[in-house]
């Protein structure tokens, strides 16, 4: 019984990670940097909601789509000041300092304006638990929730990409930059695209991850990020389902090694299987070799 | 395929830093840091020079993820040290007290020491956390600066003759919280969850396990968690839950206490939990908290701000009236501190102008004749080995608040 209560927690937790790693793999697929800022922006998503149902008592709704649209507008406001005057840099890094600089602003901002006091997160879900096997495994509402969320987004996506404009443009522009430019297609503007749906689907982590784990700090989305790089990695960065399996997998593997291996070394055993991953497919599950020629 | 190397080599490198400085921020501390020696002894000098106040430097984190306990140590101490102006001082000396901060790392813990050498600390009020204070040790010891520490409970916090402490060390509590639970009778089964990247809470884990030994209870399971995986606790708890523990334990602080009592009921499992210090502040420490959670909560903790007592109440007054909060055992330890360093003072006669080398030795050999009843303990005492005698007090909350047990 307690095999099942860890698999679904694993899988609550997976989907968390899967929602961030959307994110990171969609901008790196995408601009070819890594948004380590990327973190952050869920624990901002995550005090918008907090300011607007716990502190101003407005519905969950209203504070999750606030949340939703502060955060995409946040996330295009960082590329176009941050990024995109350096995407023509001489060295990759550039961008990449960048980005943990951003990441550092936020944190500090937050921390100036919320204090260090850790805030507990009222769960937006009014979902009742359920309780299977006279009350042996006990899901609750925040798991469920999370689980189909994960799915329908990752699900909309997938449509969003492969059957519209936008979405092909995007695919366009992750293939080759300079041949989607000479077909016409706003190259800036796909980016700045890619940057707030990443960031929008931040948000509706950032809810969703403080829901179940119902701790706030400015440093909350940190871990969480680092975690879902490691997820987005691990499936193939670049790759959406390669998030969704990498993110999953990486919830699983964590709570089964807290479970059945040891509390402590949970964090080694989800970057020991990583290792393995690299070393045997060195793209991820779902990356794909390109070989480039010289 | 190079290429793509190339980017994944960058992106784990940056993961690494990523992780590494996964929980720091920005650091105010070392801006006043980058003063060379000669500045330095320059600075020493001209404090010697003024030669009529006493220079108490305080140290403990006001930013990041501790920094309740940094501020309310920094808040506690300027209490202390206005009321002794307001008196008079000490042995008619004033005293001048500045804080810094160091974000809970000993790096930048002893960047700031370093800074208040700078400013002519003559007696150090800190490091606020354990690991910070014992880096900060090692820089006083070698400057024989006097150190006490309010709150840096593990034992190296004292591991030389120069540092003393208020709190209790670490295997202290495991050794209390073992001996109240079996003396008490209080459980049967006990499981515990312990941070065991934190030295402050393995530090009681393992001295509460030895004991436990010794003790009519049994510790059925006992589940650690990293400072790197602190959100998710179900595991643990389910782990506990099928060990049939009656009791948990709980050696960490009120941050994770609050997750884990949430995630408990979220569970549907109520055992009867049991806690130290670190659990004060879990009823005003988290904003939004559903402070029911806590009803029955046990916690050893030698300060309860809704005592009595004149002492506790006056100070707890101030306090509000300054910064707006109830102070938990941090202030009142740092409070404490401060009067400590005023009674060593005054047994030894040090004056300002002497060097710091001189007035540590003589605050030193005065420590232990000192008795000092402060908020944290009455006819408090030391030993020559830097630990507080005083009993320790067990509480109970009940209907939000703590009650003596």
């Amino acid at each position: 019984m307690s095999f099942i209560s860890y698999l679904i927690n694993g899988i609550s937790l997976g989907s968390v990670y899967a929602l961030i790693a959307l994110g990171y793999t969609m901008v790196y697929g995408i601009a070819k940097m890594l948004n380590f800022a990327h973190g952050d922006v869920i624990m901002v998503g995550a005090f918008i909601t907090y300011t607007m149902c716990s502190t101003m008592g407005l519905s969950p709704v209203i504070g999750v789509l606030a949340a939703v649209v502060a955060c995409t507008l946040l996330g295009m406001a960082i590329e176009k000041v941050a990024y995109k005057p350096l995407r023509k840099a001489a060295s990759p890094l550039a961008v990449l300092i960048t980005a943990i600089g951003v990441s550092y602003l936020l944190q500090n901002v937050a921390l100036l304006i919320f204090g260090a006091n850790a805030k507990a997160f009222t769960s937006v879900v009014s979902v009742p638990a359920l309780k299977l096997a006279d009350g042996q495994i006990n899901i609750t509402g925040e798991t469920i929730v999370t689980i189909l969320s994960c799915l329908v987004i990752m699900a909309g996506l997938m449509l969003f990409i492969n059957k519209t404009k936008a979405g092909q443009a995007m695919l366009a522009v992750s293939e080759d930059k300079g041949a989607a430019q000479l077909m016409g297609i706003n190259v800036d503007g796909t980016i700045a695209l890619t940057f707030a749906i990443g960031s929008g689907l931040a948000a509706v982590a950032g809810v969703l991850l403080c829901s179940a784990y119902p701790s706030l700090t400015p440093y909350t989305g940190s871990m969480p990020g680092i975690k879902a790089f490691v997820a987005a990695v691990f499936g193939g960065i670049g790759s959406i389902p390669g998030a969704l399996v990498g993110g999953i997998l990486l919830g699983i593997i964590e709570i089964f090694g807290k479970a059945y291996i040891s509390s402590q070394m949970a964090d080694a055993i989800v970057f020991a299987v990583l290792i393995v991953v690299l070393l045997v497919k060195p793209a991820g599950l779902f990356g794909k070799n390109i070989q480039e020629k010289v | 395929m190079k290429k793509f190397n190339k980017f994944l080599s960058v992106a784990v490198a940056s993961a690494m830093v990523m992780a590494m400085a996964g929980c720091g921020n920005t650091d105010n501390g070392s801006a006043a840091t980058g003063t060379n020696a000669a500045t330095e002894s320059a600075a020493a000098s001209d404090s010697a020079a003024s030669g009529s106040v006493f220079k108490i430097g305080g140290i403990g984190p006001t930013t990041g993820g501790a920094a309740v306990y940094g501020l309310a140590v920094q808040h506690g101490a300027e209490i202390a040290v206005e009321e002794i102006n307001a008196a008079g001082g000490i042995n008619g000396y004033q005293v001048e007290f500045k804080f810094q901060d160091d974000e809970a790392d000993a790096e930048k813990s002893v960047n700031a020491y370093n800074a208040l050498k700078d400013w002519g600390a003559q007696i150090i009020d800190g490091s606020t956390t354990s690991g910070a204070c014992i880096a900060v040790t090692d820089k006083t010891k070698e400057d024989n600066m006097f150190q006490i520490t309010p709150s840096g409970s593990a034992v190296e916090c004292v591991q030389y003759d120069n540092n003393f402490r208020v709190c209790f060390s670490d295997p202290n509590q495991g050794l209390a919280s073992a001996q109240y639970i079996g003396e008490n009778g209080l459980a049967e089964k006990i499981a515990v969850i312990y941070d065991s990247s934190d030295v402050y809470s393995s530090g009681i884990y393992e001295k509460f396990a030895k004991e436990a030994e010794n003790q009519p209870f049994e510790i059925v399971a006992a589940e650690a968690f990293t400072a790197d995986n602190k959100t998710d606790f179900s595991v643990q708890l389910q782990k506990a839950k099928d060990a049939g523990a009656d009791m948990v334990f709980l050696p960490i602080y009120y941050q994770e206490s609050a997750l884990i009592l949430t995630q408990a009921a979220a569970m549907g499992y109520a055992p009867k939990w049991f806690s130290c210090d670190g659990m004060d502040g879990i009823l005003g420490g988290v904003d939004n908290f559903d402070v029911s959670l806590t009803e029955g909560v046990m916690l050893l903790t030698p300060f309860a701000a809704d005592a009595t007592d004149d002492l506790t109440q006056s100070f707890v007054t101030k306090y509000k009236e300054k910064y707006g909060e109830t102070p938990n055992q941090f202030a009142a330890d740092s409070y404490d501190a401060i009067y400590v360093i005023k009674a060593a003072i005054e047994k030894s006669g040090v004056t300002p102008d002497m060097s710091v080398s001189d007035i540590c030795d003589g605050m030193k050999a005065a420590m232990t004749e000192i008795t000092v009843d402060g908020l944290t303990g009455n006819g408090m005492t030391w030993t020559a080995d830097g630990e507080a005698n005083k009993a320790p007090k067990a509480v109970v909350i009940e209907n939000g608040a703590y009650k003596a047990m």
